[in-house]
């Protein structure tokens, strides 16, 4: 019969109402209410002006209210290929570099997982470090990797596996490669965390019922870890589907990614509310997902 | 732990005040009756255990005593205050938590003197008392160290020591002993009873442990889903439970269902399928003929032998199973009537041959006087 | 364990660490090269080093983002704190399922949906009620505090979920009252999680570009906004030599940390 929550609380009232209320009032004012904001300003017209959009609500003569919904910009969305081809390309990255991110990611955890115990703790600190340094600094340092006369291209040449630099930089390659590079850390942690906590004799049991250690690992771990590896992949794929900077820096011309939509009609055509109708979209696109990941983190919660 | 003078416990005195009187509580969460219409009494001095299996609401009526929880009905009086609206930390009672509670940042000196220090009493008074009570839990020596540098046994002792040092007017325990391995909380069976009495505080133990509730309690409270069944002192819930589930829940019993055929002064006649026979049980009330009756015999009550034994009720039959335990062994025998019936024999010679084995036919027996009717 | 995988778990562990350092170290060498060019590897010198630190424009807005990240972590660490401690201690609230969504949500939302929801936010409060008037430090630090304030829930509420909850009813048992219970045994309790907390928003706050981009004004360029715009007209050897310091400075900070943790446990085991 013990509960979690401290019973004693529910009856400071005061106390306890100013706890929930702050964060959730912050949260209300700058998380929640902006989306609204979004969503009104997909629905208006782009004008030339401060700011460039024209109001929703506007009161004509004669004491009416009028209610002016601008479906132009969805229409555009959908009509215009581009922004089409750049949310179908933004999902395409960004699954493919999440599932890389799975497959380089996994052994490296269950390798941390399986460490000696005195090894576990710097070999996951030297998996957080590089986060811990400048995500813009990092993705910069690939630049230098990747360029026509940079460090890979001059490695490759050296060892004589190629003979004219290849084009690197600026490829959807570059961008798989920036996107796993600046995610992997997301992806290892959930995974260390379910199969850390992961009991041994599961497997020693596993194997004296006469399984293969390899039929084990199938069988009893990929399915053990399953809540780790969702919620590695989301953390991965829902931001890398919106991401700018790596599609920016490392992509090419031609790598059409959402994220870099968005920001090249919000700051290079000013035309807020198109990028507004796009970020309503990419919502849309991500509410999914985004509550699958909010379920699986109450549900990691005991209560 | 019943004193032999003929003196009146404060249980049997009208005129006594009891020091806790919980009225009609009732508490639930989330629609589920955790504890409900409790009602107790517990007098000064006394070493009250609550037992009963998990989720049977034992815990939760010491939270409700501690002030944790607050009851949906009911009131609670502490030295006939009323302090159900009461914060805990304005009730004249302290409690000893199963995890310990102790706080991992402070030293054992601090965690002791935690209580006085929210008392507000001055450093070097503060410094004296925690000493004593150090002393007292022999722990002296240990006052520096940080509650994760000491054995579960002295942590205990340091949980003890912290929940004693406010004298309280009550102590509540909650499940006290339950960390500690077998031989150690033995032990500290007797040294919990032997501070209780030097202090001379009233404690309030939760157990789940039937034989800690025997040896260390002056009364005790068997509860079920949110009940009471029986209050009593131990003996009383031993040997005279009022109910099938107070009997079935402490210690072993043989049961036959049966009816009442008739009755001579306090021995009821019962027939009994199971039993194949009729039995005879001694009831101090009348009991109309007809009416269902339970027998009880605990299997320690129970003679077996090849040749009848004496005894106002004798059943034949054959053995069907030996546990060997050691002091004592334990037989099964199928009776005529289907019933399997437990009986103890104390292992008095060492290394003697079993007086029986299975498949053998036998006889067990008993009096009238050493089982008991449950009349529901 | 025998068979080959645990080898090739290994070995990919090997490669995955390789992976994660190979950048920051080509970074850390070329930061020391005479040439301005990657390709030729012209002699060691510190002169990024030195005209790093003659580079006004990049010392500025580092100083702009300290001033945005302290802030930021600051008031992140009160307001994670508290919605920890509501949702792990409450049980079930009215507002429960709104303000754990709230928190999980920035956790995975794309920067660019953060950026421009709250730009129009501002946009629309100024219109509305005068503040804040323009944007810049101001309406980032809020912006970053959204956001961040979402690591450090996680972070506390993890302590708080493997805390026993009866050291709080222990102490009020003893006598003690719910803010004084707060004080002297929730906060000393959950202290090295508030400080990892801080230190993650201080980090995140340093490191965005995309949400300040979105949210600052004139006069309020951050660091990664300058980094930023200097990288878009190609590798520059000072950048390289900002990414060094950052680098050493991170894992100092770590090693410091690591060997303050190895001396307390040290000590605990000199005591017994």
């Amino acid at each position: 019969m013990r509960r979690r929550s401290a019973p004693w609380l529910r009856r400071f009232r005061p106390g306890r109402w100013v706890v929930a209320a702050v964060p959730l009032l912050w949260l209300g004012l700058f998380f929640g209410l902006p989306f609204f904001i979004v969503v009104r300003i997909s629905l208006s017209e782009t004008v030339i002006g401060l700011p460039p959009y024209s109001a929703l609500l506007e009161w004509i003569e004669g004491g009416m209210l009028s209610i002016r919904l601008n479906f132009a910009n969805f229409a555009l969305l959908w009509q215009d290929s581009l922004y089409l081809d750049a949310f179908i390309n933004s999902v395409r990255v960004a699954a493919t570099a999440t599932l890389l991110c799975l497959l380089l990611g996994y052994p490296m955890a269950l390798g941390i997982a399986r460490a000696r115990q005195s090894l576990r703790i710097p070999l996951l600190l030297l998996v957080i470090l590089p986060f811990w340094t400048s995500f813009l600094i990092r993705v910069y340092a690939w630049i230098g990797i990747l360029k026509g006369n940079g460090l890979a291209n001059n490695v490759l040449l050296w060892i004589g596996w190629i003979e004219q630099p290849l084009p690197l930089l600026h490829t959807d390659f570059a961008v798989h490669l920036g996107i796993v590079y600046g995610y992997l850390p997301f992806m290892v942690l959930p995974l260390y965390a379910t199969l850390s906590r992961m009991d041994s004799s599961l497997l020693e049991a596993a194997a004296d019922l006469g399984c293969r250690p390899s039929r084990a690992f199938w069988r009893v771990t990929v399915p053990q870890s399953r809540p780790g590896i969702l919620a590695g992949s989301l953390l991965v794929f829902v931001p890398a589907v919106g991401e700018f900077v790596i599609p920016d820096l490392l992509g090419g011309p031609d790598t059409l990614m959402i994220g870099k939509v968005l920001w090249s009609e919000f700051f290079n055509n000013r035309d807020w509310p198109v990028a507004a109708a796009v970020a309503v979209a990419l919502l849309v696109l991500l509410v999914a997902p985004v509550l699958l990941f909010e379920r699986l983190r109450e549900r990691a919660q005991p209560r | 732990m019943t004193g032999s003078a003929p003196r009146l416990e404060a249980w049997q005195d009208p005129a006594a005040a009891p020091l806790v009187a919980i009225k009609g509580v009732s508490k639930s969460f989330d629609r589920q009756a955790a504890v409900s219409d409790v009602s107790l009494a517990i007098y000064p001095g006394e070493f009250f255990s609550l037992l009963g299996a998990s989720g049977c609401g034992k815990t939760t009526l010491l939270r409700l005593l501690a002030g944790f929880e607050r009851p949906d009905q009911g009131r609670l009086l502490i030295a006939g205050q009323d302090v159900t609206e009461l914060p805990p930390y304005q009730r004249p009672v302290n409690m000893m938590f199963q995890s310990y509670a102790l706080f991992p940042h402070l030293s054992v000196a601090d965690n002791v003197g935690f209580g006085l220090r929210q008392e507000g009493l001055p450093r070097r008074d503060i410094r004296v008392r925690v000493a004593e009570m150090l002393d007292m839990v022999k722990l002296g020596s240990f006052a520096q160290r940080k509650p994760d540098q000491l054995s579960g046994g002295q942590r205990q002792r340091v949980a003890l020591a912290r929940s004693l040092i406010k004298h309280p007017k009550l102590l509540l325990l909650d499940e006290p002993l339950a960390a500690l391995d077998r031989k150690l909380r033995e032990h500290t069976q007797f040294e919990l009873v032997n501070i209780q009495e030097r202090v001379g505080i009233t404690f309030i133990m939760v157990t789940h442990d039937q034989e800690e509730a025997m040896t260390m309690s002056t009364r005790m409270a068997v509860m079920n889903e949110g009940r009471i069944r029986q209050i009593g002192t131990p003996v009383e819930i031993y040997e005279f439970p009022a109910n099938r589930f107070v009997a079935g829940f402490i210690g072993a019993v043989n049961q036959f269902e049966g009816r009442a055929l008739a009755q001579a002064g306090d021995v009821l006649q019962v027939y009994a399928e199971s039993a194949g026979t009729e039995l005879r049980v001694h009831v101090p009330q009348a009991v109309v003929a007809g009416s269902p009756v339970v027998v009880a015999v605990r299997p320690e009550k129970v003679r077996l032998g090849r040749e009848p034994p004496p005894g106002d009720n004798r059943l034949q039959g054959t053995v069907e199973e030996i546990a060997y335990l050691g002091d004592v062994s334990v037989y099964h025998l199928r009776v005529a009537g289907g019933a399997l019936i437990e009986a103890q024999l104390t292992n008095h010679t060492r290394g003697a041959a079993p007086p029986l084995t299975w498949g053998d036919r036998a006889w067990v027996g008993w009096n009238a006087d050493d089982a008991f009717a449950l009349v529901e | 364990m025998n068979g080959k995988r645990p080898s090739l778990v290994f070995s990919l562990l090997a490669f995955g660490y390789a992976f994660l350092y190979a950048p920051i170290v080509s970074l850390i060498v070329y930061s020391f090269n005479e040439s301005r060019l990657v390709t030729v590897w012209a002699g060691f010198s510190t002169k990024w080093y030195v005209s790093l630190l003659h580079n006004d424009q990049l010392l500025g807005a580092a100083w702009v983002s300290l001033r945005i990240a302290v802030m930021n972590a600051t008031l992140a660490v009160v307001l994670g704190a508290l919605a920890a401690t509501a949702l792990v201690r409450f049980g079930r609230f009215r507002g429960r399922p709104a303000l754990a969504l709230m928190v999980g949500a920035p956790l995975v939302m794309p920067d660019v949906i953060l950026g421009l929801a709250s730009l129009l936010l501002f946009v629309a409060m100024e219109q509305l009620i005068g503040w804040p008037a323009g944007r810049g430090m101001t309406t980032i630090t809020i912006a970053h505090v959204t956001f961040s304030l979402a690591y450090v829930a996680v972070i506390v509420q993890s302590r708080l979920v493997r805390q026993d909850p009866s050291l709080e009813e222990a102490a009020m048992d003893l006598g003690a009252r719910p803010w004084k219970v707060f004080f002297v045994i929730t906060l000393p309790l959950i202290a090295p999680a508030l400080a990892a907390g801080w230190l993650l928003a201080f980090t995140l706050s340093l490191d965005d570009l995309v949400i300040a981009s979105f949210v600052s004004g004139p006069g309020a360029s951050t660091l990664p906004m300058v980094v930023y715009s200097s990288v878009r007209l190609g590798i520059s050897p000072e950048i390289n030599a900002l990414a060094t310091v950052l680098v050493v400075l991170v894992t100092s900070g770590i090693a410091i940390a690591g060997w303050l943790l190895h001396r307390r446990e040290a000590r605990r085991q000199l005591a017994e």
